[in-house]
């Protein structure tokens, strides 16, 4: 792509800084996004056109068998301490270091995993453009229902949090993984070490991590590399927080004096093939 | 094996004439109701499925549900995402009973498509912190002792299109997201074993081989209690959209975790935050921070008929049913109300009672065609009570995607046309 990094920038920031609610929504970035109430409502009249299309498919034959009659479970055993393990079975064989090596493209957050390599944020920049664009947008802005890469920054309390790795994503060694296993989508594990880490770095530049095109990221930096919401997330805690849901008796009678429908799937619509006018006799 | 079975004009004989007779029944019944009571033709008339001989032991080596059944499948919802190799269908919930999932109708739930593996081309590694990196086959897997368990899996996004108020309209895509088969396979811990798991070693990373080489992180202490790495559901080898030939079950834990096409665990001191536990699998709540490691699926219930899929169609007597279940442990009560939560009574459980599994439960009423307004509310062993949408949205905001477990209510109105409506 002869574009300069230069120009996309300014596009980009014009991208971003349009108001959230103009823009096309996105499914989220595994490709399941869950739809908002105002997504739907306004995705109504393309889904009437695709309708037909979803019945023909809804209603295609699947082979399908019948489930077996089940036999009582026995109840759970209790966890074995690690010391009590049973006597090994001699079963499996030595994975030699070349196996190890080929499969364990894992990479966590403290570098572990990390190969050797580099690259800048101008060539991750002619990657993404060849490789990645025609779904995720030149910008990172996502084409369609594909996931967005760039932007989001302040929208976590809003109506619709836009989830990417400036925004939301904690770590970027999560980025590095992903590419380096998944993308390019329906061709993974065909970017080498240098090329991914080009590809990391522009999307750093996209989110405004890093300010400058010759940025370079390599296994030397990585990990100085920090993200913003990083200090967001912390462990569940529902058995504290919720508590209020355990040991309630449950009210059986008269338990609100009135009751109101407040909301209704129909007014949408957005269900596939849900029309069917019942008959009582 | 006789001619006529086989003559192809009589069979297209038999197609017409069977056609026609069902016309004529359908016209008398419909005679029947408008007038005084007439004989039933499909009883005072020789049937066609009475007369000839149907098909025989040779036509269907691997059987298959009706032709009458064909409409009983999974349902995608095409404007949720933007490929269909990356995306999720949900189960039919309404048109099942019991507790079992039959493994055709089990949802889907794929980043990268169905990987397509021989099972003579599939290997599981497990290194790391262990003594000894080992490499076994499936025969290796196939000779280990095994155990049989049913469990349900539900996605963690279950429910999570609702959190804002109702929007589908089918228990099948608000509630099918949940499967519940009986799994055979080794417990993990007898792998662990083999290999010898390092005193350090707190994480497992369990990644599968499709084309997403999808991946999660696994606490050590859950791998050494319950999971299992299945090769049969339902008594057959896994289908081939549920991990076929090897997939780890996490009793009671989100489904994103049970990986599908399983070939590698590695084990570490640290959790390896993939993709799938960071920027998804975790539950953003109303003052932005995010919720991780939300492993476990909290005790849920859904009443499947009448659901909006299936409305009621007969005043006097009907059956409500549902399901319900739990990740912390078994089901112990399921309450349901008619009319909006005002009053309530307990379901009557029916089947099996089993630990993280689906629970069938019943109400056996009758109808005398005023609008209804129904819900079911699940206890489990641990004493949680499955709380309202309202209640767990005062604690968690509405952008939290994931482990939406709040009470759902169906409107049945007078035609016994039923309706995903949220009530106040």
């Amino acid at each position: 792509m002869s574009r300069s990094v230069e120009s996309m920038r300014s596009t980009k920031a014009l991208i971003l800084r349009s108001d959230p609610k103009d823009r096309v929504s996105k499914g989220a970035s595994d490709g399941a996004g869950w739809i908002t109430l105002r997504d739907a409502a306004a995705r109504l009249l393309r889904m009437r056109a695709v309708r037909g299309l979803a019945l023909a498919a809804a209603s295609a034959f699947l082979v399908l068998s019948a489930a077996p009659l089940i036999a009582q479970q026995k109840p759970q055993s209790k966890p074995a301490p690690q010391a009590a393990a049973p006597a090994k079975l001699n079963l499996g064989r030595p994975a030699l270091p070349e196996e190890i090596k080929a499969w364990d493209i894992d990479v966590r957050p403290d570098g572990l995993g990390l190969p050797p390599g580099k690259g800048t944020v101008k060539q991750g920049d002619e990657l993404f453009q060849a490789q990645c664009a025609s779904c995720h947008g030149e910008f990172g802005q996502g084409n369609g229902r594909w996931p967005v890469l760039a932007g989001g920054r302040g929208s976590l309390k809003g109506d619709r949090p836009e989830k990417t790795l400036g925004s939301f994503w904690p770590d970027l060694s999560t980025a590095f993984d992903y590419i380096r296993r998944a993308m390019p989508y329906g061709n993974a594990q065909s970017l080498s070490a240098d090329e991914t880490y080009a590809l990391t770095a522009y999307l750093l530049y996209l989110n405004d991590i890093v300010k400058d095109e010759e940025f370079e990221l390599s296994d030397r930096n990585f990990t100085s590399v920090k993200l913003p919401n990083a200090g967001n997330f912390y462990d569940d805690d529902r058995e504290t927080t919720e508590k209020a849901f355990w040991g309630k008796e449950p009210c059986m009678k008269n338990c609100k004096p009135e009751v109101r429908i407040t909301g209704r799937a129909a007014v949408l619509d957005v269900t596939p093939d849900s029309k069917s006018a019942p008959k009582v006799d | 094996m006789t001619s006529q079975n086989t003559d192809p004009s009589l069979s297209r004989r038999r197609f017409l004439g069977g056609a026609t007779a069902a016309g004529a029944g359908l016209a008398a019944v419909g005679a029947a109701r408008a007038q005084a009571p007439a004989p039933d033709p499909l009883i005072t008339d020789v049937q066609d499925w009475n007369r000839y001989l149907g098909e025989g032991v040779d036509k269907r080596p691997y059987g298959t549900p009706s032709r009458f059944e064909k409409h009983i499948v999974r349902r995608d919802v095409s404007w949720l995402t933007a490929s269909p190799e990356s995306s999720v269908n949900f189960t039919p919930l309404h048109e099942l009973d019991g507790i079992i999932t039959p493994s055709g109708l089990c949802f889907e739930r794929h980043h990268g498509g169905i990987a397509d593996i021989d099972p003579a081309n599939h290997r599981l590694m497990i290194h790391g912190l262990v003594d000894k990196p080992l490499v076994f086959t499936m025969e290796d897997i196939r000779r280990m002792p095994r155990q049989n368990h049913v469990h349900f899996l539900e996605c963690a996004a279950n429910s999570g299109m609702e959190w804002r108020g109702a929007q589908l309209n089918g228990c099948q895509f608000t509630h099918g997201m949940v499967h519940n088969v009986m799994y055979t396979g080794v417990p993990l811990k007898l792998l662990l074993a083999e290999a010898g798991l390092k005193s350090n070693a707190k994480w497992l990373m369990l990644e599968g081989a499709d084309s997403s080489g999808m991946n999660r992180s696994l606490p050590v202490m859950k791998a050494l209690d319950d999971v299992l790495i299945a090769f049969a559901m339902n008594g057959e080898a896994l289908r081939p959209e549920q991990g076929y030939p090897l997939r780890a079950v996490i009793p009671g834990w989100e489904g994103n975790l049970w990986v599908k096409w399983l070939r590698r665990i590695e084990a570490g001191d640290k959790p390896w935050q993939a993709r799938e536990e960071t920027s998804k699998y975790t539950d953003l709540l109303a003052d932005g921070r995010s919720r991780r490691y939300t492993f476990i699926m909290d005790a849920k219930s859904v009443v499947t008929n009448p659901s909006p899929q299936a409305p009621l169609k007969h005043k006097g007597r009907n059956v409500l049913s549902g399901l319900a279940w739990s990740g912390r442990g078994t089901i112990t009560r399921v309450d349901v109300t008619l009319d909006g939560g005002r009053n309530w009574q307990e379901a009557r459980i029916d089947g099996p009672v089993l630990d993280k599994s689906l629970t069938r439960f019943y109400v056996d009423f009758d109808w005398g065609g005023q609008e209804l307004l129904i819900q079911s509310r699940a206890t489990d062993s641990t004493g949680y009570l499955q709380p309202t949408k309202d209640e767990l949205r005062k604690v968690r905001g509405v952008n939290s995607i994931y482990h939406n477990n709040g009470i759902q209510t169906w409107h049945v109105k007078g035609n016994g046309e039923t309706e995903n409506v949220e009530i106040g």
